[in-house]
């Protein structure tokens, strides 16, 4: 998100960093990845223990593979993650051109109940969204309908944190566009639904795509809220490497690390080579400009 | 040219309690080019948004050929508009800017239906009426170019394209020279004038720029603090401003503090000044308006009515900027010969040049809010 | 753009962020008996070690992310465009693998027969206990939540304009008065973000005391999980030391603010 809008300076007069400076921040680079290169090794790793190297296998990549509970999670995890991720853009944008042409204390109001769910710490969000839910669910018993913590609450709870992400990535273009483009498509005749569909979206577009990411993206790590909202019957991924973290022996883990720094790894390479293409054919445009 | 197409009658707006329009009364002629001229905040930018029906009056009427349009959303309204910052989608390239609004459903009017069915242009209409008005403008060939790669004059010509090709009955442009430089700005004036009378439709202009306004209109209104000051004719507005503010506002002036002591005898700067000015009444306090170019200065100090110590003189291309201090006042002259700096001179008007203003009372500093309007150029807009 | 498209998600924020909130206070006023006040609040007293333990141990690992991460940031903001680019990117990586898998490696490496033990072991000095303490679960912290310090703090000092630190150097200010008196008071914003971004996870965290604290270093997330899915089974206490970990978070975030807005600037 930094990452793709990265319109990056240097402090201009200040020296280039010395070799002390590069140092320290390679030691910071070798601190972050030494665990993940741990991972990596030991899970190609023979034996059971994740110290001690015994030799070469991919037996834990194929009982991965196997693994039901795990295929299930990832299957639920994902499902979440598209689903939370779809209709807290949709509420989300509606929400934030709502509250982009609000003035005064009706606007602080929302700004500030958007805010609640970014500051709290998540353990907070997943206990109060628990402390709901239970009682939403005793009430319903009382009409005879009987639900149970599972995949509608964890949806339920994922949608509620990403929505204030997505209204806070559109806000922004919003207020860049100007209010005098929706304006001119209204002088032009166009209803308000159409300068909508036609004019604010496709400018405000960048915004909307970057929140259904960062909510896609929050979705997927989430692990504290779905710990307390999902139940028994819906595990998601994290739930369930916490489960097996508990029992400690278990070189899967390992495995499922790399797959999975190694899918991110592939999915951000595929981006700045898109981004790259994009930059260029910027600066064409750029240059197309000078020349006129 | 005479028949009224626009009346805001009694329109006042106020944002939050804080009013930005005092009841202004105004008629806009068929195919005039009338600009509303004032400082930043003056109000002229809300009484455009208010023909376009961005904003409906907190009071007041606004009719269009006699029809009370207040409640009218913008996009029924047969009034179209070139934006401050021209506001063209950044998304489309310039033939889809411009065939935005055509591209649009309208009702037929060959129906008679109380609710009559939309029709849309076809695609060949909208080529040539896209194409006319790119000629129009001038930029016959820039179809496919994307909105960012022109310049702001390309821009500024895009937008009034795209406004005019929808046929409205009256054009409003909210400062649309602001952003461009001095010598666009020139041109550009010439050609929205040209460009006016080729359509044959009503500029409503909104600017800060005297001499913009001066150049351009058929009538200038100007405006200070939501009240209209005066308007007329570019011609009276500088040869007969009605208060120290237009005076002001308009050119460059010198606004002295005097008393009326009966018809054509007014006293300031320490004497009695035959003029041209009656109706007021016996020793009211007045403002004094005197043009700098209107100023006589002479070394014959002895056979003038005043002397005062060059301060500073300045070239200006056409004549010479003299700051000259009579006594505690600065006066401002402008004159083709230059006088040295602490040189004492003579000064000497003639009675019409001698302008007689009443004091204004609903704004302090007339000056203040004229200095303003150099730097700032956006109007309030809430 | 009407406001009235704000109108669905006003009802949801008041079912899914305030409701929760109030049935949250409720519980943390009221007993299992029926009771009302603040009884819980005075059964917290027990706590107070694990809040002070809580506030410490976060506290120690948001200075410490604070002395790595600032002149991380500086000296990243000094590199070329594109050095700068694949730092952020590498930075970056880790985070988006999930903060267990991260959590979980470390315990591989301290653990008493752990990567660092053999090592020691293997050169014949003795081993060391690293795992389930108090510096293991800092360094979890420090760990996971480190590029939240360098990311807010190196975009803001990216955003200062070239112009601002040649002006300064113009005016006869060296290196380093330039960076005391111009690019530090700018970058504080970001130090402030970043310093919420390090603290608030920290202090709530329970998997990080629960995985590299090994359950011994309870800390107030621990207790907020075990009142409402652990042993100590309790909605009301949970609920009240939720809230007053709310306030505390609320607080640090309000102190914050108000030290921020005093330095704030306003860059383009």
């Amino acid at each position: 998100m930094t990452l793709t809008k990265n319109r990056n300076r240097r402090v201009s007069g200040a020296p280039r960093p010395a070799r002390l400076g590069r140092l320290f921040t390679g030691l910071i680079f070798v601190f972050l990845y030494a665990p993940i290169f741990v991972m990596i090794v030991f899970s190609f790793n023979d034996a059971k223990s994740r110290t001690l190297w015994s030799g070469f296998t991919t037996r834990w990549y194929a009982e991965l593979l196997e693994d039901t509970t795990i295929l299930n999670s990832l299957y639920t995890t994902l499902s979440v993650a598209v689903l939370s991720a779809l209709i807290a853009t949709v509420v989300g944008t509606a929400a934030a051109i709502g509250i982009h042409v609000m003035r005064g204390p009706r606007r602080t109001v929302m700004l500030n109940l958007n805010n609640i769910p970014v500051v709290s710490p998540d353990i907070i969000t997943g206990v109060s969204l628990r402390m709901l839910f239970v009682a939403l669910l005793g009430f319903l018993a009382i009409f005879g309908l009987n639900f149970r913590l599972g995949f509608g609450t964890l949806l339920l709870s994922h949608i509620t944190f990403c929505i204030p992400y997505v209204i806070l990535s559109v806000l922004p273009k919003l207020s860049q566009m100007g209010k005098h483009i929706y304006e001119a498509a209204l002088d032009l005749g166009a209803t308000p639904r159409r300068a909508l569909g036609r004019v604010v979206l496709p400018e405000i577009l960048p915004g909307v795509i970057s929140g259904a990411l960062i909510s896609f993206t929050l979705s997927i790590d989430d692990f504290l809220i779905s710990y307390f909202t999902a139940g028994n019957t819906s595990q998601t991924l994290p739930m369930v490497v916490y489960a097996m973290t508990r029992k400690r022996l278990s070189p899967k883990i390992n495995a499922l690390s790399t797959l999975m720094f190694v899918s991110v790894l592939a999915l951000l390479i595929l981006i700045n080579v898109f981004q790259a293409r994009q930059d260029k054919k910027r600066r064409q445009g750029d240059t197309a400009k000078t020349r006129l | 040219m005479s028949k009224e197409l626009i009346r805001l009658a009694d329109c006042s707006m106020a944002f939050d309690g804080e009013t930005v329009l005092n009841s202004i009364n105004l008629g806009i002629k068929d195919r005039e080019f009338l600009t509303l001229l004032g400082p930043s905040g003056c109000g002229k930018t809300t009484t455009l948004r208010i023909i376009g029906g961005f904003e409906t009056p907190t009071s007041g009427d606004v009719f269009f050929d006699g029809v009370r349009i207040n409640g009218v959303p913008p996009y029924k309204r047969k009034v179209n508009t070139v934006f401050q910052k021209y506001a063209l989608f950044p998304h489309l390239n310039v033939y889809e800017n411009i065939a935005f609004g055509l591209r649009i459903p309208r009702p037929d009017p060959s129906d008679t239906a109380m609710r009559p069915a939309k029709i849309s242009l076809g695609e060949k209409d909208i080529a040539r009426r896209v194409h006319e008005s790119l000629e129009l403008v001038g930029l016959r060939g820039y179809e496919k170019r994307r909105v960012h790669q022109l310049s702001g004059g390309q821009q500024q010509r895009v937008a009034i394209a795209r406004a005019v090709v929808n046929r409205p009955q009256v054009l409003l442009l909210d400062e649309p020279l602001g952003a461009l430089d001095l010598k666009l700005r020139k041109e550009m004036q010439q050609e929205l004038k040209t460009i006016q009378q080729q359509v044959g439709i009503t500029f409503v202009y909104v600017t800060h720029d005297q001499e913009e306004a001066l150049t351009m209109s058929d009538t200038v209104v100007v405006m200070n603090h939501g009240s209209i000051q005066q308007i007329g004719s570019p011609v009276d507005i500088y040869n007969e401003p009605v208060n120290a503010f237009v005076a002001d506002f308009i050119g460059e002036s010198n606004i002295l503090t005097g008393v009326m002591h009966r018809d054509y005898l007014v006293e300031f700067s320490g004497r009695q000044w035959e003029c041209v000015d009656t109706g007021f009444d016996p020793n009211q306090p007045v403002d004094v308006v005197i043009r700098p170019e209107d100023v006589t200065v002479t070394r014959d100090i002895a056979a003038a009515p005043l002397t005062g110590v060059v301060a500073s003189t300045t070239f200006k291309g056409v004549h010479y900027e003299m700051i000259i201090e009579c006594g505690d006042e600065r006066w401002m002259v402008h004159s083709t010969h230059a006088q040295p700096p602490g040189e004492t001179v003579g000064l000497s008007l003639e009675p019409v040049d001698i302008h007689i203003m009443d004091k204004p009372e609903e704004f302090d500093n007339p000056e203040s809010a004229a200095r303003v309007s150099d730097t700032a150029d956006e109007d309030f807009d809430a | 753009m009407s406001r009235r498209l704000a109108l669905p998600y006003a009802f949801w924020m008041a079912l899914f962020v305030v409701a929760p909130l109030v049935i949250v206070l409720f519980y943390a006023l009221t007993t299992e008996a029926g009771g009302f006040g603040l009884e819980n609040f005075i059964k917290l007293q027990v706590y107070v070690p694990v809040f002070l333990r809580s506030l410490w141990l976060a506290f120690i690992a948001t200075v410490l992310c604070l002395l790595i991460g600032y002149p991380a940031a500086y000296i990243l903001s000094r590199e070329t465009p594109s050095v700068q680019n694949s730092a952020i990117l590498l930075m970056m990586l880790p985070m988006w693998m999930n903060f267990l898998l991260r959590t979980y490696a470390w315990m591989s490496i301290l653990e008493d027969q752990g990567l660092i033990n053999n090592l020691l072991r293997s050169l014949r000095l003795p081993a060391l206990n690293m795992i389930n303490t108090q510096g293991a679960v800092v360094l979890g912290m420090v760990y996971n939540y480190l590029p939240f310090m360098i990311l807010p703090i190196f975009t803001i000092i990216q955003k200062i304009p070239p112009s601002m630190t040649e002006a300064a150097q113009d005016l006869g200010a060296n290196s380093r008065r330039v960076f005391r008196r111009v690019v530090f008071p700018l970058s504080l914003p970001g130090v402030l973000s970043g310093v919420t971004m390090v603290f608030v996870p920290s202090v709530s965290t329970f998997v990080i005391s629960k995985l590299l604290g090994g359950g011994k270093q309870l800390l107030l997330g621990d207790l907020i999980e075990m009142q409402f899915l652990g042993g100590a089974y309790n909605l009301h206490l949970g609920s009240m030391i939720s809230i007053v970990m709310m306030l505390i978070v609320l607080a640090g975030i309000q102190i914050m603010n108000r030290f921020g807005s005093r330095e704030e600037v306003a860059l383009p």
